[in-house]
């Protein structure tokens, strides 16, 4: 028991358990299952999210392209759920049986042979993060390796956003068009539209998001997020120190698009479609600002954030459809301008210090608690000495 | 197919090219200003044109029920109005909003997405969600037909002379005038400039509020080819950015070349191959030779 006490305190995950408690046992509990998996194609949003906040927060990159990655997972997913989806018996209509219905209204007679592979399971799964990996890594190395960094890499990426958007559009007869691939049913032969299959997907998501979330945080506890962290606010003296920051950077990006992919794939998977209006600009940019409600220094703040912007846009644009962008605006530019550090800035900056002031009757565990922030402070100066977010060391020094 | 046929279709495809140039440089013209001299990513850049396309329908409109008569001769003062309304607007959101955030870029990116969505539903709230189109003066109608089987639209010309015009006045404010002086010294070393007693603040303001001024003559000049909606001006935001990138940011003759490069590209690959296969094709040719060549086209020699 101590020692489960112990790891919670001191690697600062209490607020990660809070967070699994939330998600594996609250909301079910609490919602019916049309909101649950509501929520479930959120959570895929906030697979983007953290990875907005290992790449833009501790790298310092901002890509305005993750939807790219997330519509890549997606429509690898959604490939081989339609596929099986067209066996030959349900599409016996066709004038050729066996193909997506898509491809039979553009008069395509064959199955194009980049669709082959996307007939197996283990090699669509590996596609879904393959094939953003791959993608994610070409674009960075040739732009870091080239020492193009900032603004210009958001531009190009918002371009690339863009051309996938075009290239999806207009090659109607092998993806789908604007209507993207839709009439998902089954996942070798299990139907993912009943309930329980939906409860089922909700929890794998939430364990994969869990998981991510350890990942993420375990990189950032390693020399490697020290060295993402340092790169983000002086990046010629890490390179001057003989370290190879391109490098650093492709592997953020590539982390990135690697956990969009998987988000992606877990959309596919809880709204039985993919659409092109999920890989845009518009999209890409909207998952920067879950990530930046947030907090951009924080794992699980990006997550409360992608959760509560949505149920926002759920709700607002239900009931009041011209405030929600009006509102939006204004979160846009006040958390901006406002607190750049987003919620979980907020809760540290302010929350965190009565929280803890309001503890006089625990002496015990308060100075305790202390002391081992402390040294942990001394060992490693640039390890954050909480999950919530690492406000103290590396809040903006830039 | 006889050789005059071919002559006149290289003509008139040579014409659409060039009036795609047009429409690029105008668009990129007030994007050099704001993000090539200042470094700053408006990307409320689009909403900025949405202004100035606006602002001719209300002056249409009011004409149409005002004063019938003077329908002919409005487009001109219309124009006019277009930039000083923009340039207003522009004065607003840089000191509301753009001076807080001079010195972190990719939070100004995010700001001004934040500007333009609020300008869009501002956009829908007044004009309706329906696209518009003003009612055009008689002589913007119609083409020119110089010979048999040519047939070359005048609101084309109209906005290639147009964009000509904007451009020379910009390249004269920026390499002859006293403000252009200002801007160029204050971007090449803002604190030198400061200490040469230059208000650079000032400066920033005025420079911010022209190249939003511009582009409301931008969006002013594709009234005339198009009609305007409430999101008209997200459809222009990557391109103006592709553009000034890729002639290189601080460099105004590198986004004239690029934006003339690009529209050729474009609208000679649209004649093989299909409109959305020509687009992916230019956007690819863009974004590898940017990987090739990040500092873009014409890279200016400024002290960073």
């Amino acid at each position: 028991m101590n020692a489960i006490k112990n790891w919670v305190t001191r690697g600062g995950y209490a607020s990660f358990v809070i967070l699994a408690l939330i998600l594996l046992v609250a909301f079910p509990l609490l919602m019916d299952i049309f909101r649950l998996n509501l929520v479930g194609k959120y959570l895929t949003y906030g697979f983007v999210a953290i990875g907005l906040v290992m790449l833009w927060g501790y790298g310092g990159v901002l890509s305005l392209g993750q939807g790219v990655f997330f519509g890549l997972g997606g429509y690898a997913m959604a490939m081989f759920l339609k596929l099986e989806a067209s066996d030959p018996e349900s599409t016996a209509i066709q004038s050729t049986p066996g193909i997506p219905d898509f491809m039979d209204w553009n008069q395509l007679t064959e199955l194009p042979m980049w669709w082959l592979p996307f007939k197996s399971l283990p090699l669509t799964l590996i596609a879904v993060i393959a094939v953003p990996t791959l993608l994610a890594f070409i674009i960075s190395y040739a732009m870091f390796k080239r020492r193009v960094g900032g603004v210009y890499f958001a531009i190009i990426t918002q371009a690339v956003a863009l051309i996938l958007t075009v290239l999806i559009i207009g090659q109607q007869g092998f993806t789908g068009g604007v209507n993207g691939m839709t009439d998902l049913k089954t996942l070798m032969g299990w139907d993912i539209r009943d309930d329980s299959s939906k409860y089922i997907l909700y929890f794998v998501n939430v364990g994969l998001l869990l998981d991510a979330i350890l990942l993420c945080r375990w990189i950032q506890l390693s020399k490697l997020g020290t060295l993402l962290l340092a790169m983000r606010d002086k990046e010629d003296r890490v390179r001057f120190s003989g370290y190879d920051v391109s490098m650093f950077k492709v592997f953020a990006f590539c982390l990135a698009a690697a956990l969009s992919a998987v988000g992606g794939a877990m959309f596919t998977l809880q709204v039985g479609f993919m659409s092109p209006s999920f890989v845009g600009i518009v999209p890409s940019i909207e998952m920067v600002i879950f990530a930046a409600i947030g907090g951009r220094m924080s794992l699980v703040g990006a997550v409360y954030g992608t959760l509560l912007v949505n149920f926002g846009k759920t709700y607002f644009s239900e009931s009041f459809p011209d405030l929600w962008l009006f509102l939006m605006s204004a979160l846009f530019i006040g958390v901006v301008m406002g607190f750049p550090n987003g919620l979980a800035g907020l809760y540290e900056s302010h929350i965190k210090p009565r929280l803890m002031r309001r503890k006089p009757d625990a002496p015990e565990a308060a100075p305790a608690a202390s002391t081992e922030l402390h040294s942990s402070v001394a060992t490693s100066p640039t390890a954050p000495a909480d999950i919530g977010l690492s406000g103290k060391v590396s809040s903006q020094s830039a | 197919m006889t050789f005059d046929e071919i002559y006149n279709i290289t003509l008139m495809q040579g014409f659409a090219g060039l009036s795609l140039f047009a429409v690029l440089l105008l668009m990129g013209l007030g994007l050099a200003i704001i993000f090539g001299q200042m470094g700053v990513i408006n990307m409320a850049h689009g909403e900025f044109m949405t202004i100035g396309a606006y602002t001719i329908f209300l002056f249409s409109s009011l004409t149409e029920s005002l004063a019938p008569g003077l329908i002919q001769v409005y487009f001109p003062v219309a124009i006019v109005c277009a930039f000083l309304i923009a340039f207003t607007f522009g004065w607003l959101a840089e000191w509301a909003l753009i001076r807080h955030l001079y010195r972190r870029p990719l939070d100004t990116l995010l700001a001004t997405w934040g500007l333009s969505l609020g300008m869009q539903q501002l956009f829908r709230s007044t004009f309706g969600p329906k696209e518009v189109s003003p009612t055009l003066p008689d002589w913007l109608m119609g083409s020119w037909a110089p010979t048999e089987g040519l047939d070359i639209p005048i609101n084309g010309m109209f906005v290639l002379g147009l964009t000509i015009f904007v451009t020379g006045c910009v390249l004269l404010a920026l390499y002859k005038s006293r403000w252009g002086l200002r801007v160029r010294a204050t971007v090449a070393n803002r604190t030198m400039a400061n200490a040469t007693g230059i208000n650079t603040t000032r400066t920033d303001r005025l420079t911010f509020a022209i190249g939003c001024g511009v582009a409301g003559v931008a969006g002013a000049a594709f009234t005339t080819i198009g009609s305007t909606g409430p999101t008209s001006g997200s459809l222009y935001i990557v391109d103006a950015f592709l553009v000034v990138t890729f002639g290189g940011a601080a460099s105004l003759w590198g986004t004239v070349v690029s934006a003339f490069g690009i529209a050729q590209t474009q609208s000679i690959s649209e004649f093989f191959l299909s409109g959305s296969n020509a687009k992916v094709l230019t956007l690819l040719m863009i974004v590898t030779i940017l990987m090739l060549r990040p500092q873009g086209l014409f890279a200016a020699k400024v002290r960073r």
